[in-house]
């Protein structure tokens, strides 16, 4: 079925148009963007976009599909259905399953069951063997077969002398490298953010210098091996800095942030609200602000929600032993929506869309040029919501946002002309 | 004033009003304990269940006897010998204990937030009888009740905490209600153990046991744990000892009318000497008599003051 959707809001940053417009697809590709367009073929469905914004398919590059070994919380199948709702149309699935995504076969084997799911999920593979941090995986074959990008996920990789070999090794398997900084032995045991608020709950802290040395030093090995590095999930205004400092000298470094991290405080685990338990955890105000300055700048790329679904026996413990991570898959279009305006709404979609395309290679994607692929993300900025359990798809609901009135809501997603969800 | 609380699970939520209501009530109840017949009829009928996940002697004792004596109904529950080893939960035990309609849990873990916790979940009153590094509410009660008796006041009072702040529940619940009563608090400790923003409360922070000695109505000792030293938040018990231990000659830098006290179990050599813990100024066994009291307060308030 052709489509046709007329007098949206088109945003797309790649092609920097952001004007009331009609796009039309074929096939599975857009075929144009312009005023008063044509019905493209007599098997079009035609959609009134008039107050809606159109956007190219938003890309999640950061989440956890638990499938295989935690399908109790998550499965390639639910994760997928929870996108589709949630404005996203490509998911990038962390590795950290059990097995760990460390060989071809595995590579695979999330391929063909996102193949089965109306999105586009594409794998993350292990940098090191199970995440151990010792023996490099056969990044080479495991690009052949289509991950995206490595990872070792949670771990980060401590040792200096993996991550510069795993970086150079890297150009072999022509993607990049994605760390979660935070230096181990500074973060060990910590459950939260370190100051004020953790003495008062008497947990421990993890100073945002843990963070901050990991950076730093990813930077520094980005411009000894030439990269490309991609930081996960920035927490700290000195780590925006330190990223600034290194794109300023032009080593290959991206990064990015969770939309929790743009939007909530360290605030929210007081009263031992273990759903707001997060890894790297929830930083101050002020740190909102820099993370908010970074996106803006462009000195952090691209935004991502880290959907990391959870049991309740999990989350339902005391804080210390709770598991770290929240879902995000639905979340993150109203809370990103709601972000626009302090952040022109350009930057917002393209840290969903174009730049995540850019950095992982991601072919015809991102962007609504004709011949691209034809995702696009359609929503309603205004719509007012509450989450309710009932209204989540993850198998999972660890999210400290049950309850709340969310602004905005994705009305329409289409991924390769398909209608993959609708409101 | 009324009551109104359901549950104690920290000094930083109540008033300084509420603070004084519970040392009234437990200097009510002081001289129950003193009687033939060491008993009253309050609780008759409630069912009190003492939930300790961690070990403990004084304080679990000392609960079991304050609901004794106000002829509560009494059951412990310590993990050792329960389901929890076999992965039932904290929540489900709690539920289960819950469905014997019991009237209030006296929750230890060594995990902060679990009384929290259970507190969102049961139908029960929760009292927090420590939990982690965050509170043990029903100490500085205790603790504020015995400066009562020796001092007659708070306001204006200087009191010298010292020891491993950052892992002590008893610092952060007696510094909560010495501020919030007025007192002048002093916390002293080798700098690794005082966690950051801990001025923030209104207490003062030095790492000189000199500057927090000097002049004190009140000195006010932690247990140090010894396994610190193997963390290195300390280099030893030796150099620990020389810089923080209360002794003898330290204890002259206070006001001759100082009181020395202590939440026990003590380290003897280590944070404090034995002829401090037995000087005449040492108040510590008087804390542990006022335990009682304070916990027969507590329970009191919270399951008949409403």
């Amino acid at each position: 079925m052709d489509l046709l959707i007329r007098n949206g809001r088109v945003v797309d940053p790649a092609q920097q148009i952001d004007e009331t417009l009609d796009v039309s697809c074929s096939g599975a590709k857009i075929l144009r963007l312009g005023k008063k367009l044509p019905v493209p073929s007599p098997r079009t469905e035609i959609i009134d976009a008039r107050g809606l914004v159109v956007t190219p398919g938003w890309i999640d590059a950061h989440c956890h599909l638990r499938e295989p070994g935690r399908e109790d919380e998550e499965s390639i199948a639910s994760g997928a259905a929870a996108a589709a709702s949630g404005g996203f149309t490509t998911l990038m699935a962390m590795p950290n399953t059990t097995p760990c995504i460390d060989n071809a076969a595995l590579v695979a084997f999330v391929l063909n069951e996102g193949a089965r799911t109306p999105v586009r999920v594409l794998p993350i593979g292990a940098i090191t063997r199970d995440r151990a941090g010792k023996e490099l995986t056969e990044m080479a074959e495991m690009a052949e077969r289509g991950a995206v990008a490595f990872s070792d996920d949670g771990n980060c990789l401590a040792d200096s002398r993996i991550l510069r070999r795993a970086l150079e090794y890297s150009r072999l398997a022509g993607r990049p490298l994605i760390d979660h900084p935070e230096d181990p032995a500074l973060s060990r045991n910590g459950a939260m953010n370190e100051g004020t608020l953790s003495t008062r709950l008497g947990l421990a802290g993890i100073p945002r210098e843990a963070e901050e040395i990991a950076v730093s030093r990813d930077i520094a090995l980005a411009g000894l091996t030439g990269g490309p590095l991609h930081l996960a999930h920035l927490t700290t205004a000195g780590s925006v800095e330190l990223v600034r400092q290194g794109k300023k000298k032009g080593l290959p470094v991206t990064a990015e942030v969770t939309v929790h991290h743009l939007t909530l405080t360290e605030a929210a685990v007081s009263g031992y609200d273990t759903n707001a338990k997060v890894s790297p955890p929830l930083r101050t105000a002020a740190d909102i602000k820099a993370l908010r300055k970074g996106l803006r700048d462009g000195t952090i790329d691209i935004i991502v929600t880290d959907h990391a679904p959870h049991s309740v026996e999990e989350k339902e413990t005391d804080f210390q032993n709770a598991a770290c991570g929240m879902i995000g898959l639905q979340t993150a279009l109203p809370l990103v929506n709601e972000l626009a305006g302090e952040i022109p709404l350009a930057v917002l979609v393209a840290g969903l869309t174009c730049n995540p395309a850019r950095i992982f290679g991601l072919k015809e994607c991102g962007s609504l040029q004709p011949g691209y692929r034809a995702d696009l993300t359609i929503y309603d900025p205004e719509s007012s919501w509450v989450l309710k359990p009932e209204l989540i798809l993850s198998r999972s609901r660890n999210t400290p946002f049950l309850g709340r009135r969310l602004k905005g809501r994705a009305i329409r997603t289409v991924c390769g002309s398909r209608t993959i969800f609708k409101a | 004033m009324a009551w109104t609380r359901k549950h104690l699970l920290s000094i930083e939520e109540l008033s300084a009003a509420e603070i004084n209501l519970v040392l009234e009530t437990a200097a009510s109840f002081k001289e129950v304990s003193t009687r033939e017949i060491k008993k009253v009829p309050a609780l008759r009928g409630k069912t009190v269940a003492t939930l300790f996940f961690e070990p403990s002697t004084r304080t679990r004792t000392s609960f079991e006897l304050a609901a004794k004596r106000l002829s509560a109904d009494v059951v412990g529950f310590s993990p050792s010998t329960s389901s929890l080893v076999k992965g039932e939960t904290i929540i489900d035990t709690g539920e289960n204990l819950e469905a014997m309609k019991v009237d209030c849990f006296v929750v230890r873990h060594a995990s902060s937030g679990v009384p929290a916790l259970l507190a969102r979940k049961l139908k029960a009153s929760i009292i927090n009888a420590g939990d982690g590094n965050h509170e043990h509410p029903t100490q500085a009660l205790l603790d504020l009740l015995t400066i009562q008796e020796h001092k007659k006041r708070f306001r204006g009072l200087k009191v010298a905490i010292l020891g491993d702040l950052r892992h002590s529940r008893v610092a952060r619940s007696n510094i909560w209600a010495l501020t919030k009563l007025g007192a002048e608090v002093i916390l002293c400790g080798p700098p690794p153990l005082i966690p950051p923003g801990l001025e923030t409360t209104g207490a003062r922070v030095t790492v000189r046991r000199e500057t927090a000695l000097k002049d004190a109505d009140v000195i006010y000792i932690l247990r140090i744990q010894l396994e610190r030293q193997q963390e290195n938040y300390f280099p030893s018990l030796r150099e620990y000892s020389r810089y923080y231990q209360v002794n003898r000659e330290t204890l002259s830098l206070a006001r001759p009318d100082a009181i020395v006290m202590h939440p026990g179990p003590m380290n003897r050599g280590v944070e404090i000497s034995t002829e401090a813990a037995e000087d005449r100024r040492s108040v510590i066994l008087n804390q542990v008599e006022n335990g009682i009291a304070a916990r027969m307060a507590v329970l009191y308030l919270l399951l008949v003051g409403k």
